[in-house]
């Protein structure tokens, strides 16, 4: 028999879980102190509440009902409105500080039970959430009672229909399964909450270890808390290549580089623009945006490294007027400092303005800027998970790339966006007799031919201009530009004529 | 002196709940010569009454007076932990 899945209404869970969590059976929850299980525990009920209207009850163990009600309504969950129309209910198994409990002789639980029990038939609960049940074990000491109370909760659980949600404690990120090494016998479904802290960064993540019977996504998946919404799983692997594509092209705001893309950049594409700081990188961008703008599109522009006014008094200085743009609603410009978040929480803001705002072009700059407030692997799949997200709107998408020295080389950005970006362009500067010379080159264009020259720009009030090619100057994309003499240039080409040379 | 008040949840008449009820009985009527009040809830009847008491563990006895107000969990077969949680010891001694 098949095994039903019970969405949960938790952002981005249903797509790791292949559909929610088994419903009927329980699920064990585990996580270290911190890792967001109440959380997780309380937004399952309240999603079920709010999005299926759904009963949930909260058997709490730890922290007292009234703490639960206070801190879930940052959420904007209403517990208490809630309770007062029998959608929510606690049963109340919180130790108080006065209590002192003696054991004597042998003892079940089956006053919890009882309790559970009759307020699930009187409210008709669909959800339970019992947090954390670590807690009982603390009370009553007995590991063998524990483990044999906790597995007839668990069958009564399954006899009432329930869908159930058990918290754990465990004491490390990667280790045995629940602080007592008991608990996840009990359960066929077994899902660990991380927050690990690496390079002096924490990084969320939530794994399905175990659904007994029906599949589900493997490994970790990053998640997030919104003050808002609650947990967002961020579901990488997840997201299917199956977007559309198309054959509209659209102008890069320069003419001379739409010519050298063979007609412009592709309506539903991502491109990087990758060179050293200065180099006119956030110029391609605003020219990108500008010309989304001129073309009747809607455009959004996330800026990462400069403040609102610097870009807006340096787009003037192009003869841009961004503020215009802005106030004709044709545009959108959000400027943050990267420090001011975590990476997975600039991630649901791009998408959620993205969402909201519903532009045809979107360009951040620049992408490296990010990279300083996440682990590697972090920015890695944040990369993946941003491109699939604008493919996903069929927008085309604009990312800016810092290389690390200034004659080039290659930043982390770029090693993992290249393969998924549609076109790459690339900006150097070139020195060359004591001068220095910007150069661009389109590297990459998906779908479609493109010039391969590597073409000399300058910049002036009106923006970039493309100019001749650089002649008789080798290596300039590795940094190492050198001029070539004629003669060695006649040398060089003559090799290979040489017919004595047999070939290897 | 003071009458002894306790109450006993039970859930339903399992064979622990009624060792429970017998070591209790057995107690009070050697030790405090009978005088003393028994209320026995099986919550099983009454799921309301646990949940204002929070009870979690059957059977738990509860003292009520005199005080202080003293909660026991199990089915009392062992009497020295049930006297001395119920602060029998010095109650005893005058005698």
């Amino acid at each position: 028999m098949l095994i039903e899945k019970l969405p949960t209404g938790i952002d981005g869970f249903e797509h790791i879980s292949n559909g929610g969590l088994p419903k009927g059976r329980t699920t064990l929850l585990s996580g270290t102190a911190g890792s967001a299980k109440t959380v997780f525990a309380s937004q399952f009920l309240a999603s079920g509440i709010q999005q299926y209207q759904e009963p949930g009850l909260f058997v709490t163990f730890e922290e007292l009902p009234d703490d639960i009600r206070r801190n879930m309504n940052g959420f904007g969950w209403d517990i208490n409105a809630w309770e007062a129309d029998n959608l929510w209910s606690f049963v109340d198994a919180a130790p108080r500080p006065m209590e002192n409990e003696v054991i004597a002789g042998d003892y079940d639980l089956g006053g919890l039970l009882a309790r559970i029990e009759y307020i699930v038939q009187k409210n008709k609960i669909k959800r339970v959430s019992l947090d954390s049940i670590g807690a009982i074990l603390n009370r009553f000491h007995d590991t063998h009672i524990f483990r044999r109370e906790l597995f007839r909760i668990s069958m009564a659980l399954k006899t009432m229909g329930v869908t159930a949600l058990m918290t754990a404690e465990r004491s490390n990120e990667y280790g045995e399964i629940a602080r007592n090494g008991v608990e996840e016998f009990v359960a066929d479904n077994v899902i660990i909450l991380r927050n690990a802290l690496e390079n002096e960064k924490r990084r969320r993540t939530i794994e399905i270890l175990k659904f007994r019977g029906t599949f589900h996504q493997k490994g970790e998946f990053p998640f997030t808390i919104d003050p808002k919404i609650g947990i967002i799983v961020i579901p990488i692997s997840a997201i299917e290549l199956a977007q559309h594509s198309s054959n509209t092209r659209i102008s890069s705001g320069i003419n001379e580089v739409d010519k050298m893309c063979g007609g412009g950049f592709f309506r539903d594409s991502v491109i990087l623009v990758s060179g050293p700081t200065g180099n006119g990188k956030t110029l391609l961008a605003t020219q990108f945006i500008s010309g989304g703008v001129k073309n009747d599109e809607k455009c959004l522009l996330f800026a990462y490294e400069e403040s609102r006014e610097q870009l807006f008094r340096n787009a003037i200085g192009w003869g841009i007027d961004f503020e215009k743009y802005e106030s004709e609603g044709r545009l959108k410009v959000i400027c943050e400092y990267p420090e001011v978040t975590s990476l997975e929480d600039h991630l649901v803001r791009i998408k959620n303005s993205i969402a909201e705002f519903r532009p045809n072009r979107v360009a951040v700059d620049s992408l490296s800027a990010l990279e300083r407030v996440s682990t590697i692997r972090g920015f890695r799949e944040f990369v993946i998970s941003l491109t699939s997200f604008i493919k996903h709107y069929e927008i085309a998408g604009l990312f800016t790339a810092t290389t690390p020295t200034l004659m080039g080389g290659t930043s982390v950005t770029e090693s993992h966006i290249s393969t998924i970006t549609d076109s790459i362009i690339l900006l150097r500067y070139v020195e060359m007799f004591g001068e220095m010379h910007r150069g661009l080159t389109v590297l990459k264009m998906r779908g479609s031919t493109h010039d391969k020259d590597i073409r000399e720009f300058t910049i002036d009030n009106n923006g970039i201009h493309l100019g001749k090619t650089f002649n008789n100057i080798v290596g300039i994309l590795s940094g190492n530009p050198q001029h070539i003499v004629s003669e060695n240039e006649d040398r060089l080409g003559g090799m290979f004529n040489d017919p004595k040379i047999p070939p290897i | 002196m003071s009458e002894f008040r306790f109450k006993l949840y039970i859930t339903g008449h399992t064979p622990r709940s009624d060792l429970a009820i017998y070591n209790l009985r057995q107690l009070c009527d050697t030790k405090l010569k009978g005088n003393y009040k028994l209320e026995i809830i099986d919550i099983l009847e009454n799921p309301e009454m646990a949940e204002h008491e929070r009870i979690l563990a059957t059977p738990t006895l509860i003292k009520l007076s005199p005080a202080p107000y003293q909660r026991i969990t199990g089915d009392l077969s062992n009497p020295d932990r049930l006297i001395s949680g119920l602060d029998l010891d010095n109650y005893l001694h005058e005698f």
